[in-house]
């Protein structure tokens, strides 16, 4: 079975062909692609216009590169929510009218259960799993208990992981994307320890027993030090120390959320090897990703991130997650109205 | 109007107190620096108006819009932080927000001449008495 995904629902454009073997045939990011002669050159960073402009471009492209024809595909997966209207109908209709033509299943996917399914995809991971997905757009934890079934644990209630750290780095006077820059400026500071005792940080929620989220107090106390610092240039050694800080306050709070999370995993699930899936670009920061893997070491869980290309937006999760709701025979009719806000616990399975 | 917000509780009873008088059609433009709390201000805002004091309002950075349904009409909250060309404001569903009801935007600046002229602006800055003191300045222009 081959499945189509199209991917629209924010700022990339996407299109993959996935198959049930697990195998990703093509997987096509239009910003990756800039310097491709085909799209024209520059991609705006908001791409509701480069969604309508490049996607037929790149599903033919798609298509192309898994070497198959629209004869071979079994079904069309387009993201119908959440995210922004606009780019997310784009791509919806593109998928609903290729179904049509071609009288194929339709699929309308959460975006969101795009990222929750991808550990099965790329590692055959079993249900349930814990999920922590943090991103510049999402900071959430949850337990994946089957296709179209999830129990939402926590939640950001303000500002996402991502952006916290994107932001806190502009503070900074860091250049974009700031989550990097902040990490590669920290492992210049010469004593953590004195580091973190002259920029005292809040860790909202901490100890909250629900594992909810929230950053912006955060950021705001970045903002404070800041300004606390003698005026004119920012010195590099201080803004050394500040960022060691800052992530070292992110590393405790996301793990203390995760700990809360973990401890309700126990509690309600029997799995033979209890598992923390962790997606998201924020996965990518070394302190956060170690700091979880100590964690799961202490608590007997396994954790896997899966590689960084499919943590950020991508088509093959949704063509994936299309091909697991295909197969148990979850498709949706062609009036399906896009979600702009669509959270995973009210996905149906 | 000046007002001193010495906590987030004030300035959130202070988004509440302005929610009273928001009509259908008002355009408002939170200016401010990062972490000055121009989101906890959009969220009392909205929370105020929907008459749901736990309602989920995430930043909309990411998303760069989120519509709210409210009796007195759609709330879009837009956050501009991200938009690199005002230009770029046609591709995320502006006109229909204008059209439709309520606008709250975050870092109005972006929109360079397209800022409407009737609106109302709200004005986060640093206070005098500490750092998490705050002077907001909200004034109805035209």
């Amino acid at each position: 079975m081959n499945i189509l995904g199209i991917e629209t629902s924010c700022d990339e454009t996407a299109a993959a062909v996935v198959n049930s073997n697990g195998e990703i045939l093509s997987n096509l990011v239009l910003s990756q692609l800039k310097e491709h002669q085909a799209f024209g050159g520059v991609v705006p960073e908001i791409a509701a216009r480069a969604h309508i402009d490049h996607l037929h471009t790149l599903i033919a492209a798609a298509l192309k590169d898994a070497d198959i024809d629209l004869e071979d595909i079994d079904g069309i997966a387009a993201t119908s929510g959440p995210g922004l209207i606009g780019g997310v109908m784009i791509g919806m209709i593109a998928g609903k009218a290729l179904a049509a033509s071609r009288n194929l299943p339709f699929i309308a996917v959460n975006h969101l259960e795009g990222h929750a399914l991808t550990p099965r995809l790329t590692d055959d991971i079993t249900f349930p799993y814990l999920l922590l997905l943090v991103s510049g757009g999402h900071t959430q934890l949850l337990v994946a208990e089957g296709v179209g079934q999830f129990t939402l644990l926590g939640k950001t209630l303000d500002d996402a992981a991502g952006e916290c750290f994107d932001k806190s780095a502009k503070l900074m006077g860091l250049p974009y994307p700031g989550g990097p820059e902040l990490q590669k400026i920290a492992m210049e500071c010469a004593d953590g320890a004195a580091a973190i005792e002259r920029f005292p940080l809040p860790t909202p929620m901490k100890g909250r027993k629900e594992p909810d989220f929230s950053f912006s107090g955060l950021k705001t106390a970045v903002r404070t030090h800041v300004e606390a610092l003698p005026a004119g240039e920012l010195q590099r050694a201080d803004v050394a120390d500040l960022a060691y800080a800052f992530q070292e306050t992110m590393a405790d709070v996301i793990a203390d959320r995760c700990t809360k999370a973990m401890k309700y995993f126990t509690n309600n699930y029997t799995t033979k090897e209890p598992t923390l899936v962790v997606s998201g670009g924020v996965a990518a920061n070394k302190v956060i990703r170690a700091r979880l893997e100590k964690l799961c070491n202490e608590k007997g869980f396994q954790s896997y991130a899966p590689p960084i290309k499919l943590c950020g937006d991508n088509a093959a999760m949704i063509a994936w997650a299309g091909l697991e709701r295909l197969k148990k025979g979850l498709k949706d009719p062609l009036d399906f109205k896009a979600k702009p806000r669509w959270p995973l616990d009210e996905v149906k399975a | 109007m000046n007002h001193i917000s010495n906590t987030e509780e004030d300035t959130i009873k202070i988004a509440q107190d302005l929610a009273k008088e928001i009509r259908e059609n008002d355009v408002i433009a939170l200016h401010g620096n990062l972490g000055m709390g121009k989101s906890v201000f959009a969220r009392a805002l909205i929370r105020a108006c929907t008459d749901d004091p736990e309602l989920d309002v995430p930043s909309p950075t990411f998303t760069l819009v989120q519509l709210y349904d409210t009796p007195k009409g759609q709330i879009a909250h837009f956050d501009l932080y991200r938009l690199e060309d005002p230009e770029e404001i046609f591709d995320i569903g502006w006109e229909d927000a204008l059209s439709t009801g309520i606008t709250i935007i975050e870092w109005p600046d972006r929109l360079g001449p397209y800022l409407p002229r009737e609106r109302v602006d709200i004005h986060l800055q640093a206070g005098d008495n500490g750092n998490l003191t705050r002077k907001i300045l909200i004034e109805r222009v035209s």
